[in-house]
This record gives C-alpha cells, structure tokens and sequence, in this order.
C-alpha cells in the first residue's frame, strides 16, 4: 500500500511499499552480480594484450582494405545470382511447408489439438531456434558443399518463421467470418477456403516477402559454411588476407542488401 | 417446419443458457425472439444449425431430425437453414458475388468452390438475388468497401441462395441506423412471403418486432415466458421478460448503446404519433 | 433485364491490367527456369549424403552429451556470458543512441550521426562484423561479445527511435505545462509511453543474442558455435545433436519466460 498514516496523523505517499522496494533492490544487485560474474567468467582467457592492440589492428585493417580491387567484380556476378537464387527458391521452399505447418499449429484450424498441434509447434521452435547458418553447417556435412545445402538451410529456418507468424494470424482471425462460412455447410476445407485464407492473405503476403528480405541477406553468408553464394568467395578471400578483394564484396553485399530491404518495403507498400 | 422439444444448453463452466425450451414454427411464419442480454436467444438459434452443440433435446426441421447428425449429415442440413448475423460475418476481402456464392459451399465440391467456377444457375440466382436486394451492379465490389445496410443486404443474399427451408437471423439491425433497419426488416418479410420461408429472428428492438412479426416469444433466462401475436405484449409482460422499466416513458426497451436506445426511442415517438 | 442472356461470372483477377499481369507471369515463369536451370548440383554426392543425412536424424534419437560434455559445457558458459553481457551493454548504450535517432527530440547533427550509427549496425550481417572483430580483438568470446553489442545497439536503438517518433505529444505539453525541464519530461511524460515496450524488446533481443551467440562462433568469436562446428567436422552426429537440443532447449524456456515476462508488462 503506497499510502500510509504517519504516527503524526500525516498521510504519506511513496511509489511503492517497503517490502517492495526492497525486492526491487534486490533484483538490481543480483542482475549486476550477473552481469559482473559473466564478465568475468567470459574474459578468463582473454589475451588482454590483444584487445589494447585493437585500434592499431583496426587501423592497420583499413588500410589494407583500401583501395578496393574493384576488378574482382567480375568474379562476383555469378556468386550473386547464387545468393539470389539461394534465398528466393529457398523462401519459396519455405512457403510451401510453412503454410501447413501454420494450419497445423493454429488453435482454429487444427484437425487435432491433442497431437498434431504439438508436434507443428516443436517444429516451429526446432526451427526458428537454429538459425540458417547452423542449418547450412549441418546440411554441408551432410550432402555437400553448394547451393543445394543453401537452399534448404534457407527453407528449413523459413518454416518456422512463416509457420509462427501465420499461426498467430490465423488464431486472430474474425470467428464470426468463419462462422457464417460454417453455417452454410460448408466443408472443412471450404471453411478453410473461404474461411480464413481470404482474411490472412495479406499477412501471408507481407510475411512471405519480410522472410525473402531476411533470407538475403542470410544468403550473403552461408558461403562462409559452404551453402555457396557470394560468402563463398569472401571466405575464400578472408583466408587469403586479401582485404581490398574483401572491401569489394562488403559493398556488393551491402548493395544487395538495400535493394532488396528497399525491394520489400515497396512490395510491402503496395500490399497494404 | 422447425419442432423443438425440450432443448437445453450448459456450457462448459456451468452457465445453463437455455433450460427446456419447447416451440413449433409453422411454414411461412416470421416469429420474432426477444429477451435481454444474456437471455439465450443467440445460443437458441444456433443450436438449430448446430454451430452450439445442445446438451438436451431434439430439433427438427422439415421433418429431418438434426440433433444426432453425422458431420457430413449436419453439412446437408445446413444447406436448408440459412443464417443472417448481426456484425453481417461477410468475408471481408471476398467480393460481393463470392459472398453470395459462398451461400452455396454446401452444394458444390471443393475444387470447384476454389476455382470459383460455380454451376452457371448459381450463377444466375445470384445476379437475380443481388439485383432483388436492391444491389445491382455492385457484384464485383469488395464487401468491405460497403455501408452496413449494403453489407446486411448481401447477408441476406447469401442465406436465401441456399434455397433454405429456415432462415435463422440474429439481431439483423444492431448494427444499423433506425431507417436502415425498417429497410432489413422489411426486405427480409418481403422475401419470407415470396418464399414461403420459416424464420426466427432474435432482435433487440421490440417495437420493430412488433411491427413487422407475426408472432413474437419472450426468451429468460434460457425459458420461454411469451408466446404471442405483437399487439398482446403488454407492460406487465414486457416487465417480465426484461424486469423492471418504466415502459411508459418510451415504448422501446433499454439498450446497452446510450446512442441506439436514444434512436429507438426517438423512432417510437415517430411511430407513435402515425399510429394516431 | 439480361432476359435469355447468360451471365457469366469471374472473379476479379488480381492485378488488373492484362498486360501487366502477362508480363509479371511470365517474367515468374522465366526467372523460375533460369534460377532452377542454372542450379549446379551433384547429386551422386546428395544421393551420398542421404545415408549420412539419416545418420544425423538417427542421433536425435540418441544425443551423446557425455563424452565431449567438458567442450559442450565450456562453450555454452561462453554463449550464455556473452549473451548476457551483450544485452545489458548494448541495451545500455542503445538508450542513447535511440534518443539522439527521434527526431523530435533530438537536433539535426545529433539525429544524423546516431542514424548513422543505426545504419552501419543494421547494415551487415553480424558475422560478417563478427569476422572483423576477430580480426581486431583475437580470437575468442570478447570478440563475440562486442559483435553482439553492437548489433544490440543497431536493433534497439532503431526500435527505441520509431517508437519515440511515436509518442502523444500531448503528454509532453502537459508535464512541459507544469513548468517541468528537459529531464522531468523524459522521465515523467516520455518514459511511461515507451518503458513497457523497450523492456519487452530488450527480453526479445537477449533471445536473439543468444541464438546468434551460437552462430559467430564458426568465425572463432566463442561460444558453442565452435564446439558445433568441430563436432561436424569431426562426424561425431551424436554431440551435433546434443547441442542442437540444448540450443532448442534453452531457445524455448527463455521464449516462454520472455512471453510471460511481457505478458506481465502490459
């Protein structure tokens, strides 16, 4: 009660109370103990005089970047249109066993809430934890280095972004809609039909296109792994030391980048 | 038409919507529902179409029992009972036509209904029916670029290309204007004529009710307490279904919208001063 | 009035110019077969790699977290610290930087360079600028944690920006009315709008650090992504698999205690 009678008669008013005040406390000093302890722990071993040394290896790296070897450009077209590739065939990809997994997972439109909504949401979470990097890691042990692995590390991660956002979208949509729907007789897939995709069509379309953005720009790195595209040729270039061949494909990859984040948003635009 | 006997609904938490309830409405009547909120009205005729699952009792309509169907039995049922609803519950994005058409879904198989390619006389009842609403020309608009008199009006369309032998109508003018909703009400009489339709409609507005109905039934507390033509609702009965008002002062019940009890009130002077 | 006259029906198509829509099909069309005709796959090696592939899904039934659990382990006090560490700093310096990004708050030259700030954060992927901080800082998780500090800051400072953009200005004018100085306001009628909000986001982005915690380790900036990456190449699925469920694991109890601690929030 943050009003209290003083032994004076006074009515006194503080924001909280005193128990509560105390817990607040209390909750700062542990979060600043953790705070310091991981500090702690995650610097155990560090090289101390390494991280003194960064601005000199900062500026040293600048340098050797500039000027940018603009010639390697050339080599660079066709690793772009991978990464293209990688993330449109891939959201595509994504698409496809997304939407399912949605229907699957939505309280309204789950065949069956006791077992196949669970395992679509453990797939959601599996999916969404990992990210596409990781996905791209596993899959070029597994089948190889290429584009291939690129593309589906890019739908694997895309399920469960696609699949969460439009279950959530498909648990808002107006009851009564699908009501009306049911009331004519309608079929479950009818329901469903006429039900509910015409409500989350924009969404989906809106998230279809917010997930492609994303997976561009994911797709600039799976090289790093293996999964092909222009990341490919950075590492390669990385472990060369060869900075002004790196410089190029840092500008390549920040163009593409906003094209295709400026791609998005105008799509998106014109959806809504 | 529609024989109910003994029809009750407990919703899970234990609150008893409707508590055995018995009525009979014949072929070609408009029977008007009325109660206040919370009565059961609402959970009444969606047992009918089965939408709420009675815990008791047994339905019947056009002599085919629809309590104890099987999911593609009830789907055959729904089709003879169509349904107009208060907030109208069109698809929004869908246009005018495939609102309409949407009415037959109980008819046509799947990929038919998604490649939008209904049998021509659908088709065609559709434009006559929209044409008939007063509509004409408005087919290819998106339902949501129209005004609620519009939108009830294509709700209407969508119930009746069914060809139901029922139309199960719920509160069909809360959501409209005092005018608008003399133009439903109206519409919908006009069509429950021409078809020979059986029709409950639950409504909030009594003096509407009452000028439009046959018949009218008083629903509270999930029991029916008036069964009777418009003009024997008297005070005393009126106090019974709705509890204590001075129903002197305007002849139409109160509302839960400040703004809707003031136009119905104001519509209930005008109809007074006519009926002089 | 149509009389005999049959009237068809078709629904409105999407796009309404027929021009416009041929042209975007087919452009579809073409960019499908060029994008799936110029696919190099070898697919003696896929076909390789199914059985390994199996091999993998097979060690989901049976993780192995004990014989490399001394890796295991020491990989994920590293994600967890940097995690950690990279939220509260890069929440802490995105206040800031979020401030100087509203422009109706903050003044043209001050709102320019926290943009930019903004911007070169937002604009790489954080391996990419985890690759470079490697370079600068060494090897090791003090690299991971700066990268992740800084895409903190990138991330909430943005979302802090817009959402001061956002605010009733008629609360400012009030507390300004009541004779209050720039402080006053920005504690008595700026920070109730956005607090819940920044709180929820600040929760949401420890998740997001901690999933990429998982990934710069790759590029040698700590973390379990190092221990992941060499229990690929070493084949050993059954370890994979044991990170990957503690990953899943540890993604899942902080999504759900971040949705409860938001829930509370509003």
């Amino acid at each position: 009660m943050p009003i209290q009678t003083l032994p004076t008669g006074q009515v006194a008013w503080q924001r909280r109370t005193m128990p509560a005040r105390l817990a607040r406390w209390f909750g700062w000093l542990l979060g600043v103990l953790l705070v310091v302890q991981s500090w702690q722990v995650m610097n155990a071993d560090t090289i101390w005089e390494f991280v003194y040394d960064a601005p000199a290896q900062a500026g040293d790296l600048l340098v050797r970047m500039w000027p940018p070897r603009w010639s390697v450009l050339d080599q660079l077209w066709r690793p772009l249109w991978d990464t293209l590739n990688m993330a449109t065939l891939g959201t595509a990809l994504g698409v496809v066993l997304g939407v399912p997994v949605a229907f699957l997972a939505a309280r309204t439109t789950t065949p069956s809430a006791t077992i196949l909504r669970p395992i679509a949401l453990l797939v959601i979470v599996a999916s969404r934890s990992i990210n596409s990097l990781i996905w791209a890691l596993l899959l070029v042990t597994v089948m190889g280095p290429g584009v291939l692995a690129g593309i589906i590390a890019i739908a694997l991660r895309s399920i469960g972004f696609i699949g969460k956002l439009l279950y959530e979208a498909l648990e808002e949509t107006d009851a009564n809609q699908v009501e009306a729907i049911t009331a004519t007789g309608a079929s479950a897939a009818q329901r469903i039909a006429f039900g509910f995709i015409p409500q989350i069509m924009p969404t989906f379309a809106g998230i279809s296109v917010y997930r492609w953005d994303i997976n561009i720009r994911e797709s600039t790195v799976l090289g790093l792994v293996g999964a092909g595209g222009i990341g490919l040729q950075l590492n390669a270039s990385v472990s060369r030391l060869a900075w002004p061949e790196v410089t190029v494909m840092f500008a390549a990859i920040l163009c593409t980048v906003a094209v295709s984040e400026w791609v998005s948003a105008r799509v998106r635009a014109a959806i809504i | 038409m529609l024989r109910i006997r003994g029809l009750s609904k407990t919703y899970r938490g234990g609150d008893r919507a409707l508590d055995g309830v018995d009525l009979d409405v014949p072929r070609g009547q408009l029977m008007a529902l009325i109660g206040p909120s919370g009565a059961g009205k609402s959970t009444l005729i969606r047992c009918v179409n089965r939408l709420v699952e009675p815990s008791a009792g047994e339905i019947v309509v056009d002599g085919a029992p629809v309590t104890g169907l099987s999911s593609g039995g009830l789907r055959a049922a729904r089709r003879r009972m169509g349904m107009i609803f208060q907030e109208y519950a069109l698809v929004e994005r869908l246009t005018v036509m495939e609102n309409v058409l949407s009415g037959r879904l109980g008819y046509v198989g799947f990929w038919a209904s998604w490649l939008r390619r209904f049998p021509q006389a659908d088709v065609d009842e559709a434009f006559r029916l929209i044409e008939r609403a007063g509509l004409g020309g408005m087919q290819d608009k998106r339902a949501d670029e129209l005004s609620g008199g519009q939108r009830q009006r294509v709700g209407i369309c969508r119930a009746l290309i069914q060809d139901p032998a029922l139309l199960l109508v719920d509160e069909p003018t809360a959501s409209l204007d005092p005018k608008t909703s003399r133009q439903i009400m109206r519409l919908l009489v006009e069509l429950c004529e021409e078809r020979q339709l059986a029709a409950i409609v639950n409504i909030h507005d009594v003096v509407l009710a009452q000028m439009f109905v046959q018949r009218i039934v008083g629903l509270r507390a999930g029991r029916i307490v008036f069964d009777g033509p418009p003009d024997a609702l008297t005070t005393e009965t009126l106090t019974e279904i709705y509890g204590e008002e001075d129903w002197a002062a305007s002849s139409a019940p109160e509302d839960d919208d400040e703004d809707d009890a003031a136009a119905a009130r104001a519509a209930a002077l005008r109809l007074a001063e006519t009926a002089r | 009035m149509s009389g005999a006259a049959i009237r068809r029906w078709r629904p409105p198509p999407l796009i309404a110019n027929a021009w416009l829509r041929l042209a975007i099909y087919c452009g579809a069309a073409l960019y499908l077969a060029l994008a799936l005709g110029t696919l190099e796959v070898n697919w003696a090696r896929v076909a390789e790699g199914l059985v390994r592939g199996w091999a993998f899904v097979a060690a989901f039934g049976e993780p192995d977290f004990t014989s490399r659990w001394g890796e295991i382990s020491e990989g994920m006090v590293e994600s967890l610290t940097m995690t950690v560490v990279s939220t509260v700093l890069g929440v802490a310096l995105s206040l800031p930087v979020g401030l100087g990004a509203a422009r109706n708050l903050a003044p043209l030259p001050v709102y320019l360079a926290c943009r930019g700030i903004i911007a070169a954060s937002r604009s790489f992927p954080e391996i990419i600028i985890a690759i470079l901080f490697v370079k600068m800082f060494g090897f090791g998780p003090l690299a991971g944690m700066v990268t992740l500090t800084f895409a903190t800051v990138g991330f909430m400072a943005k979302l802090l920006a817009e959402d001061l953009e956002d605010i009733d200005e008629a609360q400012v004018e009030a507390v300004r009315a009541a004779g209050a100085n720039w402080a006053q306001v920005m504690v008595f009628a700026v920070q109730p709008q956005v607090l819940p909000r920044f709180i929820g986001l600040s929760v949401y982005r420890l998740d997001i650090n901690f999933r990429e915690s998982a990934v710069i380790g790759i590029v040698g900036a700590g973390g379990i992504g190092a221990t992941l990456n060499t229990s690929f190449d070493r084949y050993e699925f059954g370890t994979s698999a044991a990170i990957l469920l503690l990953i899943i694991g540890i993604v899942m109890i902080a999504e759900y205690s971040s949705g409860i601690i938001r829930k509370r929030l509003q």
